[in-house]
């Protein structure tokens, strides 16, 4: 290809950055739903919802393009939650004294929560790279289990940190550097700070909003999408079908497979912290622990691995079925076991298989049969 | 010692489905809860649960065949409608429908007494209680008696309760697990349903080529394997008379815990199960003890990551060469 071909800048930045403007639009728009027409208790849904999806979609990167197997997902999102919980708690205190939301949208608070979720995103993925080094040795099921024992210590260790700081005055007069928890210190919980120990993190300000958990679905979506007919996804893509045909062909398995981690990671660290701050009142480890990750593995499994709107509409499906299932009441969790079987035993590939919606071929020919066109081959 | 043959006794039956059929049994804990708290609900029925209560010296002997006999029952019928179908579908659909068994099999537990309605009164089920949602207390079937004890020096400098006290009831656990291991040990390697089951293990295709029914090997695997966990959990629930409610993480952490116990100890092979138990056994409760005993997730865990890093295949697994 001559460099002549090349697009001019603008239109290249566009393409690149210009659906990020219209996320953005989107967002606001959401963000000015009026309350009382949706009512609270689904709005809350929606955003339960929201951060299922990037949780899943972000899953759907190590478990569905990459086919490596990983049971500790939900650890990268306590890791993310608790540093950005972290940084906009005790940084709220530093800035203002007070753990109040500051700022409107997009107000002084908002970019503090912005950069919390960034330094989130950040620490997970170097804890994505750790747990993505391993699987340099290990193959499917042990490469499982060890993201799963790594998501055991995550818990047990961020357990064993102390209580919160409530009060202004004494977080003001702590110096950053003793943080590190100077009671526990003979044990491992001092390396750990003030995040809450075994009762969880509360009083975290409650910065995320319609507008946060909407930008980021949808970023994370379009990232992962796009991700997908890069030449990383390619080659992801490539050592889940075949690990040595890859290695033959010249793609350097080893290193995408940490990529793959490292990326997935990240955008777990940001849900974690969207996460962290819808609940408020409480980030829990136990909340975070091994359940929560095998939630994920079944939305992407579900959904049908590397298929992204598979993972999207599991992940919405998911979120919504044990609500809708609450007037069964004690039979919920019984009704969500049963379902989860059959699903399983009749559609092993799960709902879409390897497909994205628009490419599932019975749904071409019936829109082909519809608009009266032929379907594409 | 008694801790560490619970795990093995558990890390057997993940060992053992793992080695058939590749892929990790989610409710293999449940099944070890349901042991345990089957247990109770026998010794409930034989009233045994009111406090004064003469409890007969043959309880133990009467709750842990009936319990084991049950459990393998329901690993029959778990295999043969949940996993059956599955047979060649990817390892992960396998793995996530025993997911929806453990969660399936769990919150049946938990039923507690009441009504179902369905529409109005279109249809009403009665529910009768099961397990419920508290955690209950089992009776101690053993007499807590010490049968044998070293302390250091005599008297003065030796506070109360220091030094070794070996417990009635740790002799009895290690010897039912080390006869039910011996057992095991005679039926994979000295009987005719043993090598086949090893056949399938090896290959299935040639296997069932050679005349052995894979079917039904697989389901009498299943069946051992639970009936193992079920004498776990029978051991356990005698041991920690406390039980916790079904849905309780605790249950999915010790089965977890023999998880890691049969990867440590190469998982797919029987003798590295009981290894692994009896190793993760002494390394929790050593580490609890000297180092600190909030930590003691944290060692298990360190353990597993360490093994696999040195040894991938865990102690006595064979490590094979992937072949294009």
């Amino acid at each position: 290809m001559n460099s002549n071909d090349k697009p001019p800048m603008w239109k290249w930045l566009l393409k690149g950055y210009g659906p990020f403007l219209i996320f953005f639009l989107i967002a606001l728009g959401v963000y000015h739903v009026p309350v009382a027409a949706v009512g609270e208790y689904n709005l809350k849904i929606y955003t339960m919802a929201c951060i299922a999806i990037v949780m899943a979609v972000s899953l759907n990167v190590v478990n569905g393009y990459t086919g490596q197997f990983s049971l500790g997902h939900a650890s990268f999102m306590a890791v993310g939650g608790y540093t950005s919980g972290f940084v906009t708690y005790y940084g709220s205190f530093k800035l203002w004294g007070d753990t109040q939301i500051h700022g409107g949208l997009l107000g002084s608070g908002d970019w503090l929560f912005f950069g919390s979720m960034i330094a989130g995103g950040l620490v997970a993925a170097a804890f994505g790279w750790l747990v993505g080094l391993p699987s340099l040795r290990l193959r499917g099921d042990y490469l499982a289990i060890v993201t799963l024992g790594f998501g055991e210590i995550v818990r047990v260790i961020l357990q064993r940190s102390s209580r919160v700081i409530y009060d202004a005055e004494k977080v003001a007069e702590t110096p950053v550097i003793s943080f590190v928890n100077a009671e526990k210190k003979t044990e491992l919980g001092g390396l750990v700070t003030h995040i809450g120990g075994t009762i969880g993190f509360d009083g975290l300000p409650k910065y995320t909003n319609l507008f946060w958990v909407t930008f980021v679905a949808l970023a994370v979506i379009f990232v992962c999408y796009r991700l997908k007919a890069s030449i990383h996804g390619r080659a992801f893509i490539a050592i889940r079908e075949n690990e040595i045909a890859a290695e033959a062909m010249g793609v350097n398995t080893t290193k995408y497979k940490v990529r793959a981690f490292v990326i997935a990671a990240f955008f777990a660290g940001i849900g974690g912290a969207l996460f962290a701050h819808e609940q408020a009142t409480l980030l829990n480890p136990r909340e975070l622990g091994f359940q929560r990750s095998l939630d994920y593995v079944i939305m992407v499994v579900l959904g049908g691995m590397g298929s992204i709107s598979g993972s999207i509409l599991a992940a919405i499906g998911l979120t919504i079925l044990p609500e809708l299932l609450r007037s069964v009441e004690q039979f919920r969790m019984i009704v969500y076991a049963l379902l989860l079987i059959i699903v399983m035993i009749w559609r092993p590939q799960g709902l879409f298989g390897i497909y994205e919606i628009w490419e599932l071929p019975w749904l071409r020919r019936l829109v082909g049969r519809i608009f009266g066109r032929r379907p594409k081959q | 010692m008694a801790v560490g043959s619970l795990y093995a006794l558990i890390a057997l039956g993940y060992t053992m489905v793992y080695g058939t059929l590749k892929f990790i049994n989610f409710a293999h804990s449940t099944v070890f809860m349901l042991g345990a708290w089957g247990s109770y609900l026998l010794a409930r029925s034989f009233g045994w649960t009111e406090s004064g209560v003469e409890i007969p010296l043959i309880a133990p002997l009467l709750i842990l065949p009936t319990v084991m006999v049950a459990c393998s029952l329901l690993g029959f019928i778990v295999e043969r409608v949940a996993y059956r179908p599955l047979r060649k579908a990817p390892r992960l659909n396998v793995l996530i429908t025993a997911i929806g068994v453990a969660l399936l099999l769990e919150n049946t537990a938990a039923l507690d007494a009441s009504t179902l309605k369905i529409g109005k009164d279109w249809l009403t089920v009665q529910v009768p209680r099961l397990v419920g949602t508290q955690p209950q207390s089992m009776p101690s079937l053993i007499p807590n008696e010490t049968v044998w004890q070293i302390t250091g020096e005599p008297a003065t400098d030796v506070a109360p309760g220091t030094g070794v006290a070996l417990q009635l009831i740790d002799v009895l656990i290690v010897g039912t697990a080390a006869t039910l291991m011996i057992a095991l040990q005679w039926l994979v390697y000295g009987t005719k349903l043993g090598s086949a089951m090893r056949a399938v293990s090896q290959d299935m295709r040639t296997a069932s080529l050679l005349g052995i029914n894979v079917d039904r090997t697989i389901s009498f695997t299943f069946v051992v394997g639970s009936a193992l966990a079920a004498a776990a959990g029978f051991l356990f629930a005698i041991k920690y008379s406390g039980l916790n409610q079904p849905s309780h993480p605790t249950w999915v952490l010790l089965g977890l815990k023999a998880f890691v116990a049969a990867v440590v100890g190469g998982i797919g092979n029987i003798r590295g199960a009981v290894v692994g138990g009896l190793l993760i056994g002494f390394i929790e409760l050593f580490g609890a003890a000297y180092l600190s005993a909030h930590l003691r997730d944290l060692y298990v865990f360190s353990i597993l990551i360490f093994t696999l890093l040195a040894m991938p295949a865990g102690i006595f697994g064979k490590a094979t060469i992937e072949k294009v």
